[in-house]
């Protein structure tokens, strides 16, 4: 039976097999592999690119202090970029599915429609999950929009949700007792993190201080894209990429106020088109740079 | 020469739900090119949309065009242009009279085109024109759209390849094979084509497919291991769409652990069916066992893994159920309603919680008791709770559950339970008159609220779904007989007053069958309120028993005719009826005596056919519209109250008689 990390080291060697640069996890929190730079922003723009990384993903409201075996403040997505989308994506997919041990003759396989929209990033695509014996493992997309941008070259995004495949594969009922490696389980790593964080969300997190960093970040983004000039001759040493963490920020403390209660009804609404006004922006900038810097 | 046409278009996963209307659409493209031919076969799989024609001719038959040249008055020259356009001597042309004079023309014979030529040109637009709800892009920005990237084509006529493209793909006699099991290519022709399918584990036709599942239902009554005398609920929705999730359907029977029994049966069907397509199983007593089937998409589970990978997921659902709902019930319903706040019902309308003030308030006017008002105002907690946040579709009968198991009284719970319904024309109204009229009231604050901001449904926008909720209301009012004044609920707003035409109407005619011009004359008539639909219902069966009586053309005809005379003679009402003299003795006078001894204060059904023989000796021994005035009038007078009588129940002047 693989380990988790196991399961990982194949799936990587699989896609760099198939000419995906790996990556690291970005080092800023997001809530979904979606968000990193190398997905939001390489999806724009005219060039190819292949990619594939383990991100950390950080969804504070789903949090349960590490009580419940299925439900994670915290999860591991690998997520792999093709753009453009080759014409055999689905048998690629299904091969990396092999390279992990599933018997593709032996299990059910199917493709149930599953469209992803991400109002934050201006971003949606067309897809379906990918249901194995009845459990979700993957959300496959081609996107369509990205920034509220058109794209040029259609992308697929893979996403593995490797705690549940790791569970799948392993026959364990909780993700806690999943084995990460020979030595260690799952529990052991990363218990703490599911605690902790479950009481900072939604215990602990100052409402002032996080609404006060949100200003701030927010400030930060905005104050960069108003300094971005299309005409400028040294644009391509723009810090866009720095201001786009800034709207990172915002999203993952967006996400905690509203885990920790302290988003009302009137403000929501109006948070969530803040984010995206920065996020539209930054990709909007973004094309522009990349088309200069291309030329 | 008789030939077989085959077209796949082959593609990734395509959304169940759209296949049925994709190959009806495909049909009637291919129909529009009017190519004759004998049969056509439409078949679908999630990977392909199959059109197979017999019987097309080789080629189009030829025909004859007659080619218009120069008059014959034209000079020489002319003529012998227009020859040599035509490729022909000036000595082949023939004179003939036209309207216009006579002229040289040619009769030019037009060779029938090929069929393979007309398929290659017209296909690719046939394809891409074929209508999805929701399309993508796949090759890049700007190129063709489609439900789902083409991935290969087999188009053939006879043996031969219809040759054309589509965003890359060329058209050939390859297929593919089911995902897993086949291979990524398979030679076909069209004779060989469904039995190579089946090689490769795909069954191309949707009714042997749908069959496999339900065989599989039917050897459950005999299986006797694993499911005792077990029946697995009819569900033909989920049928449907496993029959076209699926290439090589294959059900198999799993089963739970009796002790998640012990949860409400709603949200143990709701996680198996709608979260994984499961259909569900029932004992003898009709009571949910604890077994289900799922449909694979293989031809067999030897190992079992597929079964205990489905079990396993199932329980881990099952288990954040269980734990959701022993969560839940650690703060009570009413607890939550403060918590209302933080809920958004829209964003101009405010929180539930200011919805729940106005839908209680609304209960109390339409008349609700104090059990209403308590559903009233726990209408919306669930809202807040767990396993609603988990299980949208569960709103309102989660809240129910929660207070049944409360010690809410029944008329409360199943109020609170009840309070969607009806879901649509088909479905029942809320089941007692306490959750009739809180459905009422939350429907009507939604629609009350959402035209005052200005949010009324336009086409195919309505977010809201305020189209269904005030067919729900129009529902409720009529099957509850529930006799509440709509007009002053809805009223002073004239969009909502007229949005509810439409769908009183739409309920009237096409749910309920009555015809257009039945729903037309019972809602016009001025003596009448359509508004009150528990009246306009019974106007409507009055007609309708009516129109089958051989009495109801002549006395429509009559009514009309007694509207034409009362315009022309510009009848004004005067309340001196007196001083226009006596009846007349004879027609008039019966006709008046009939009018206030048999017709006035009763149904129209008792006096209509006695009406007739009376209207008809009236108009032929009367003269109406003569000179004498008071007679005039007093005349004139008599028919109004005959008229009055009528449009108490319709406007006449509306119904459509053949004659």
């Amino acid at each position: 039976m693989p380990t988790f990390q196991q399961i990982i080291f194949n799936l990587k060697q699989y896609w760099a097999d198939r000419g995906c640069i790996i990556q690291e996890p970005y080092d800023v929190e997001v809530g979904a592999g979606t968000m990193c730079p190398e997905t939001f922003l390489r999806v724009l723009g005219p060039k190819p690119y292949r990619v594939a990384y383990v991100q950390p993903s950080r969804r504070p409201a789903d949090g349960r202090y590490g009580d419940n075996p299925n439900r994670l403040y915290k999860h591991s997505q690998l997520q792999v970029i093709l753009k453009p989308a080759p014409a055999d994506v689905i048998d690629q997919y299904l091969g990396s599915l092999a390279a992990i041990g599933i018997d593709l003759d032996a299990h059910d396989i199917k493709l149930e429609e599953d469209n992803w929209e991400a109002p934050t990033l201006g971003a949606w695509g067309i897809g379906w999950q990918v249901m194995l014996d009845g459990l979700e493992i993957s959300q496959f997309t081609y996107f369509q929009q990205c920034g509220g941008i058109d794209l040029d070259l259609v992308p697929t995004e893979l996403t593995y949700g490797l705690e549940r495949i790791t569970a799948f594969l392993q026959v364990k009922d909780s993700v806690y007792d999943i084995d990460w490696s020979s030595d260690f389980k799952y529990r052991d790593v990363r218990y703490a993190d599911e605690l902790q964080y479950s009481v900072y969300n939604f215990e602990m997190a100052d409402i002032p201080t996080l609404w006060k960093l949100f200003d701030l970040h927010e400030g930060e983004a905005a104050r960069l894209l108003k300094l971005y000039d299309p005409k400028a001759a040294d644009k391509p040493r723009f810090p866009l990429l720095p201001a786009y963490d800034q709207v990172l920020k915002c999203s993952n403390l967006f996400n905690t106020l509203d885990a920790r209660g302290a988003i009302s009804v009137t403000e929501r609404v109006g948070v969530i088109q803040r984010v995206r006004k920065l996020a539209v922006g930054v990709a909007q900038a973004w094309v522009d740079q990349q088309q200069e810097a291309a030329q | 020469m008789n030939l077989p046409f085959l077209l796949e278009i082959g593609t990734e996963e395509i959304p169940d739900w759209m296949i049925p209307n994709a190959l009806e659409n495909l049909h009637l493209l291919f129909e529009k090119l009017e190519l004759p031919h004998e049969s056509v076969t439409l078949d679908a799989t999630p990977r392909r949309l199959v059109l197979r024609v017999d019987g097309l001719p080789d080629r189009q038959a030829d025909s004859e065009e007659r080619v218009l040249g120069p008059a014959k008055s034209a000079p020489p020259q002319a003529v012998a242009g227009f020859a040599r356009k035509q490729g022909i001597k000036p000595e082949d042309l023939v004179v003939e009279s036209t309207p216009k004079g006579e002229y040289y023309t040619f009769t030019k014979k037009v060779e029938g085109r090929r069929t393979i030529h007309i398929l290659a040109d017209a296909l690719p637009g046939i394809i891409l024109g074929i209508y999805f709800p929701k399309t993508m892009y796949w090759t890049a920005k700007n190129g063709p759209r489609f439900i789902r990237p083409i991935r290969w084509i087999v188009a053939l006529l006879g043996e031969e390849t219809v040759p054309f493209e589509i965003a890359g793909v060329r058209s050939g006699n390859l297929t593919a094979g089911h995902r897993s099991l086949g291979a990524r290519e398979v030679v076909v022709t069209p004779a060989d084509y469904v039995e190579r399918l089946r090689d490769h584990y795909v069954i191309l036709s949707a009714e042997e497919r749908r069959g496999r599942i339900q065989n599989h239902f039917a050897s459950l009554h005999v299986k006797s291991g694993r499911v005792k005398s077990g029946r697995v609920k009819a569900d033909p929705a989920l049928l449907e769409t496993l029959t076209y999730l699926t290439e090589f359907p294959t059900p198999i029977t799993g089963s739970f652990d009796p002790q998640f029994l012990e949860l409400p049966e709603e949200v143990l069907v709701t996680v198996m069916r709608h979260h994984q397509k499961y259909f569900s199983v029932e004992d003898a007593e009709g009571k949910l066992a604890p077994q289900f089937v799922a449909v694979m998409n293989i031809p067999a589970d030897p190992e079992g893994f597929v079964r205990s990978g489905n079990e396993r997921v199932l329980r881990a659902r099952f288990n954040d159920a269980r734990f959701f709902w022993e969560t839940d019930q650690k703060k009570p319903l009413v607890d939550r309603k403060q918590d209302l706040a933080h809920v958004t019902f829209q964003a101009k309308l405010g929180s539930y919680l200011e919805k729940t003030d106005r839908t209680v308030a609304l209960t109390a006017e339409l008349g609700g008791d104090g059990h209403a008002q308590r559903a009233a105002e726990l209408l919306k907690c669930d809202l807040t709770t767990e396993l609603v946040k988990e299980f949208t579709e569960l709103q309102g009968v989660v809240g129910g559950l929660y207070a049944r198991a409360q010690g809410e009284p029944e008329p409360v719970w199943q109020a609170i339970y009840d309070q969607y319904k009806p879901a649509g024309l088909e479905d029942s109204i809320p089941r007692n008159r306490t959750g009739q009229i809180v459905s009422l009231a939350d429907k009507l604050d939604t629609l009350r609220g959402c035209f005052a901001i200005g949010m009324i449904p336009t086409g195919s926008r309505d977010p809201f779904a305020l189209r269904r909720a005030a067919q729900g209301v129009v529902k409720i009012l009529v099957e509850g007989k529930l006799e509440l004044p709509l007009r002053g609920l809805i009223q002073p707003d004239e969009a909502l007053v007229s949005f509810f035409e439409d769908r009183v109407r739409y309920y009237f005619r096409d749910h309920r069958g009555f015809k257009y011009d039945e729903v037309s004359a019972a809602m016009a008539t001025k003596e009448a309120d359509w508004a009150n639909l528990v009246d306009l219902e019974g106007r409507l069966l009055r007609i309708q028993s009516l129109r089958t009586s051989p009495d109801f053309v002549p006395v429509v005809e009559s009514y009309k005719r007694i509207t034409n005379i009362l315009e022309q003679g510009k009848y004004i009402p005067a309340d001196d009826y007196d001083d226009y003299g006596d009846y007349e003795p004879g027609a008039e006078l019966a006709l008046y005596q009939y009018l206030v001894q048999e017709m006035q204060g009763r149904p129209i059904e008792q006096w209509i056919s006695g009406l007739q023989p009376r209207l008809a000796s009236f108009f032929e021994q009367v003269m109406v519209l003569g000179d004498n005035l008071p007679v005039r009038q007093r005349r004139l007078k008599l028919l109004r109250g005959i008229q009055n009588e009528f449009t108490k129940t319709a406007d006449f002047s509306l119904i459509v008689t053949t004659s």
